[in-house]
């Protein structure tokens, strides 16, 4: 371990928004390494930065399975109720002429942000049982990949919208799903914000070494 | 050029990776230096991501998605994106008309904040990203620190025009009382949508190094 300490120690890495190339000091955790001259962010250090990133993500994912359970809006007109569930948006897109919106909002509200947990989860797991996880290079590829599309927060703002919008004609409530989501979101960004890439890729190494 | 290592943790060493011909891999940020990549096909040694000095064609595309998304924002503001039917009765809506009603029934924050993410963002983000686009273009030196964070900005609030978007698929999906009241989504939501991924694109094949790349050959040269 503390051999590939010093290994990063010497590393240089190039800030990805001009380039410039820097030393990779150790620092504190919960510090972060910006760059001189852009200020963009180039490192983190987080203490346990592997174990907080999966115990938010698999929080994440019972939220995701609960906030699929219940009604997001319950919508009251004249004595008739309807429900909506997280991906009933989706799917009356599908099938109306607007399918292709269908997709995107599904990609983006259900999908992605599902996909995101599950290869958080299928890095970070295997890595605390201390086997190598399965395609490893793959999943974080996908990761960063899926991430940008993956627009849940802004899919709780929607529906935020939407219930203003119809709390004008009609009764609206908010049902349990949306707390679910709501939670799902927070700790998927406190997942992200938790993870230390750099001790990811040292344990990817670690484990991977004891193997052979 | 602020001063190198002080309150950053990071030291500089005032080169960059392009210079001592190395490639940042664009996925896990390793720095892959010369003789550790091959040049026909260059590949990250660690996450096997491929990988390029500069993001590939990025001014051309960028412009070229700029372009359709400003296309595209036309009828997405012109043709109404949702039409609500109620007692027989039919409303359509466009998105600064929605806004217009949510203001006019006192909802005042949530207009702000449909307004900024549906008319504020895709029109900064069209006229931000084309300046710079075209300020690399013409070798401009100009505040190379605020154009990087200018870009960092547009990354960052461009997702946030989906909002209406997915308050259409609510909406849609929730007020189907057929006798009562329907929503139903029309041409100018997926015109809107159309533009919201454009843009995303658009910043997304931005690269924002070729800002320094004009400055750092102007030093050297």
């Amino acid at each position: 371990m503390k051999k590939i300490r010093n290994e990063t120690q010497k590393a240089l890495i190039a800030c990805p928004e001009c380039d410039l190339l820097h030393t990779t000091p150790v620092l504190d955790s919960g510090d972060i390494g910006r760059c001189c001259r852009c200020d963009a962010i180039l490192f983190r250090h987080q203490l346990n930065g592997l174990n907080r990133p999966l115990a938010f993500a698999a929080t994440g994912l019972i939220f995701f399975f609960l906030a699929n359970l219940f009604p997001i809006l319950i919508f009251e007109m004249n004595g008739n109720m309807q429900v909506n569930r997280l991906i009933d948006g989706a799917v009356e897109f599908l099938d109306s002429s607007y399918w292709m919106l269908g997709i995107l909002v599904l990609i983006s509200s259900a999908l992605a942000p599902l996909l995101v947990l599950l290869f958080l989860i299928g890095i970070l797991l295997p890595l605390k049982l201390g086997v190598a996880p399965l395609w490893p290079e793959t999943q974080i590829r996908m990761l960063e990949h899926v991430r940008p599309w993956a627009m849940a927060e802004i899919f709780v703002l929607g529906i935020m919208v939407a219930f203003v919008k119809l709390g004008d004609f009609a009764e609206v409530n908010i049902g349990l799903s949306m707390i679910a989501f709501m939670c799902m979101v927070a700790t998927t960004v406190m997942a992200y914000i938790s993870l230390d890439q750099d001790i990811l890729w040292e344990r990817l190494a670690l484990v991977r070494g004891q193997k052979r | 050029m602020g001063t190198p290592g002080i309150g950053s943790g990071a030291k500089t060493l005032m080169k960059t990776a392009k210079q001592i011909g190395a490639i940042s891999c664009p996925t896990c940020h390793l720095l892959v230096e010369k003789g550790r990549y091959d040049p026909s096909y260059p590949m990250c040694p660690r996450c096997h991501a491929v990988i390029s000095s500069r993001k590939k064609d990025s001014l051309r595309r960028t412009f070229a998605l700029l372009i359709a998304a400003a296309i595209f924002y036309v009828p997405a503001n012109f043709y109404p994106i949702l039409t609500l039917i109620s007692f027989g009765e039919e409303k359509s809506e466009t998105i600064l008309s929605g806004i217009f009603t949510l203001f006019s029934t006192g909802q005042w924050v949530v207009a702000v904040v449909v307004f900024v993410a549906s008319v504020f963002v895709p029109i900064f983000k069209i006229i931000a990203l084309f300046y710079l686009v075209v300020s690399v273009q013409m070798n401009v030196k100009w505040r190379a620190v605020e154009r990087t964070k200018l870009y960092r900005f547009i990354e960052t609030i461009g997702r946030w025009s989906m909002i209406d978007v997915f308050m259409i698929s609510i909406l849609a999906a929730i007020v189907k009382l057929k006798a009562l009241a329907t929503v139903e989504p029309e041409i100018g939501a997926l015109a809107f949508a159309v533009v919201v991924i454009l843009t995303m694109l658009a910043a997304m094949t931005f690269d924002p190094r070729l800002i320094w790349d004009r400055l750092d050959q102007k030093k050297n040269g």
